[in-house]
């Protein structure tokens, strides 16, 4: 089965309404070429659900989204995400405020066929007294009550791997996957971009097959996008675009705003908008950041 | 081990706040920031070799990496992967400690990250989110570091967004106990605290040198528990100070409090 696909085709099966999971962490590893395919779109009314960076804060400055359900969103360094606290200051966006861990219970709870996960995770602050759709249960077990996690069901999720085979087979081959094997199992569909497309026997090698972190069924679609991540990074290829970060983010405070930003960068396809970065040979050279 | 008489108050910060995980044993050491990183490490080199701490990646480490660009052929001492998905097994089995920054910390010992005026539907300022502090809060012992005590940060009244569970009896889940949340070390520009006095009420266990009572209890939003003479806080040796120097090669524990102030301050230092 060949599950190649343009980015374009990917975001054609996306609906206005849905909810979309996206991989990654903060500043690293997201799928921001199908990102900008969707800044390109008519999408609209999103309810985005990630460990989020650029791309929450893209989309929600592009008015494609609806809700975002959260438990932080920021470049790691630089700590606040410019577009997504313009949309949170504005009450632009519904929310749903949760615990990093709370996400993970629910991608898993989705994944496992489960309605919730009980865990004592929220219990006593607002992530809880803010979110009136995540129940507190008494247990059948003990005295105590549990948080019940919902399933955070999610119609398709955006995940940007390092490798892939057209058969769906995914690598990572960097020091994290971060919750993208939640993020693949959580969703009805998985479109995953790579930097890399390989042939199958790529993963003869145990070593190579040790970094694949989901069966190929958990995988829809894949799209071949060298430089996919960019501005995040993909280490071991890349680090994430320092200067390109503090452009986005200064381009906040300019009286053009995120609308500039797209008219300096974005471009009618992902090969204009690597131009107007620098190039892949650029953003492969970018240097992997020093924790 | 005698006592260093230069030293800057980051330093004297770094060595007070690495107390907090003395007797931990074989936890997690996690240190948000430079100078909870650095006090940390420098528990795990010092008073705590059982320590265990991660790359702030995805590894664990047997020996703390020095903050900043390392050498081409400087070689971190893995001892195992710990990925971000992993570190929540850590956090849920209780074996780890963290030492964070919050932007609100209220009476209760209740922190907030998220927001804060205006409403919850559209805030004045919105900063982080809950990040992973309502999981850290009920799993696991945590401790603070404050770079600029005042009452924006130890507020009067409660957090505008409760992030962390705190000794809150009003917010005490059914089946818990107050005593099951484990509030350490606070450690600020002006002195350490912690939640052990009466009713877990926020008590001083030491006063930086040149610093005073009353300039703690001004700049905290609500009373602060004393016990009988406060000491100062002890100052760093010259081995701590080597230890901070090798881990912090670049200098950044220069950056972390305003001014850089030294360790020893006078009233001018607070003019």
């Amino acid at each position: 089965m060949n599950k190649q696909m343009t980015a374009t085709e990917v975001v054609a099966s996306l609906e206005d309404g849905m909810t979309i999971g996206i991989g990654g962490w903060g500043p690293r590893r997201k799928p921001m070429a199908l990102v900008r395919e969707i800044l390109r779109s008519d999408l609209k009314d999103l309810t985005i659900v990630a460990y989020g960076g650029a791309d929450v804060g893209m989309l929600c400055a592009a008015g494609k989204v609806k809700k975002v359900v959260f438990a932080f969103v920021s470049l790691d360094f630089i700590p606040l995400e410019p577009y997504f606290r313009q949309a949170r200051q504005s009450g632009s966006i519904e929310v749903m405020e949760i615990d990093e861990g709370m996400m993970l219970l629910g991608l898993r709870a989705a994944a496992w066929g489960l309605p919730y996960i009980p865990t004592e995770v929220g219990l006593g602050t607002d992530v809880i007294n803010r979110n009136p759709d995540i129940k507190v249960i008494d247990s059948p077990y003990d005295d105590k009550e549990w948080v019940a996690m919902p399933a955070l069901k999610l119609d398709a999720s955006l995940i940007h791997a390092d490798r892939a085979d057209n058969r769906g087979v995914c690598q990572i081959a960097g020091p994290d996957h971060y919750l993208d094997d939640w993020f693949a199992r959580a969703a009805q569909k998985t479109y995953v971009s790579c930097d890399e497309l390989v042939e199958t026997s790529f993963f003869h090698d145990p070593a190579q097959a040790r970094l694949v972190h989901w069966e190929r069924s958990q995988t829809t679609g894949v799209v071949h996008i060298p430089g996919g991540a960019h501005p995040s990074s993909c280490t071991p290829l890349y680090g994430f675009d320092v200067p390109h970060f503090k452009a986005y983010t200064g381009s906040a405070k300019e009286e053009s705003g995120f609308q500039g930003y797209l008219d300096k960068y974005l471009g009618g396809s992902e090969d204009e908008y690597q131009q107007n970065v620098g190039g892949l040979d650029a953003i492969r050279a970018i240097e992997l950041p020093t924790y | 081990m005698t006592a260093a008489t230069d030293y800057t108050l980051a330093e004297l910060c770094i060595v007070a706040a690495s107390k907090a995980f003395e007797n931990d044993g074989e936890v997690l050491a996690t240190g948000i920031g430079v100078i909870p990183r650095l006090a940390a490490s420098l528990a795990m080199k010092t008073i705590n070799p059982d320590m265990m701490m991660t790359d702030s990646e995805a590894w664990m480490l047997s020996e703390p990496n020095p903050l900043g660009k390392r050498g081409d052929d400087f070689v971190p001492a893995c001892e195992s992967w710990m990925g971000f998905s992993r570190i929540f097994d850590n956090v849920w089995s209780g074996k780890r400690h963290a030492m964070l920054g919050p932007t609100q910390i209220d009476k209760f010992g209740q922190t907030n990250t998220s927001a804060l005026g205006g409403t919850y539907e559209a805030p004045k300022v919105m900063m982080l989110g809950a990040r992973g502090f309502p999981g850290n809060s009920i799993s696991h012992p945590n401790s603070f570091f404050v770079p600029a005590h005042n009452t924006r940060v130890f507020m009067d009244g409660e957090c505008d967004f409760v992030s962390s569970i705190g000794y809150n009896p009003a917010r005490l889940p059914k089946g818990h106990s107050l005593d099951d949340v484990d509030i350490r070390l606070i450690v600020s520009d002006l002195c350490v605290m912690d939640f052990r006095g009466p009713d877990h009420q926020i008590r001083l266990v030491s006063l930086h040198p040149g610093v005073s009572l009353e300039q703690v209890q001004e700049s905290t939003g609500y009373p602060v528990h004393v016990e009988g003479d406060v000491p100062v806080t002890a100052a760093p040796t010259q081995t701590q100070l080597d230890i901070i120097a090798a881990l912090d090669p670049h200098n950044q524990r220069a950056y972390q409090i305003k001014d850089n102030p030294p360790g020893v301050r006078t009233a001018a230092d607070f003019a």
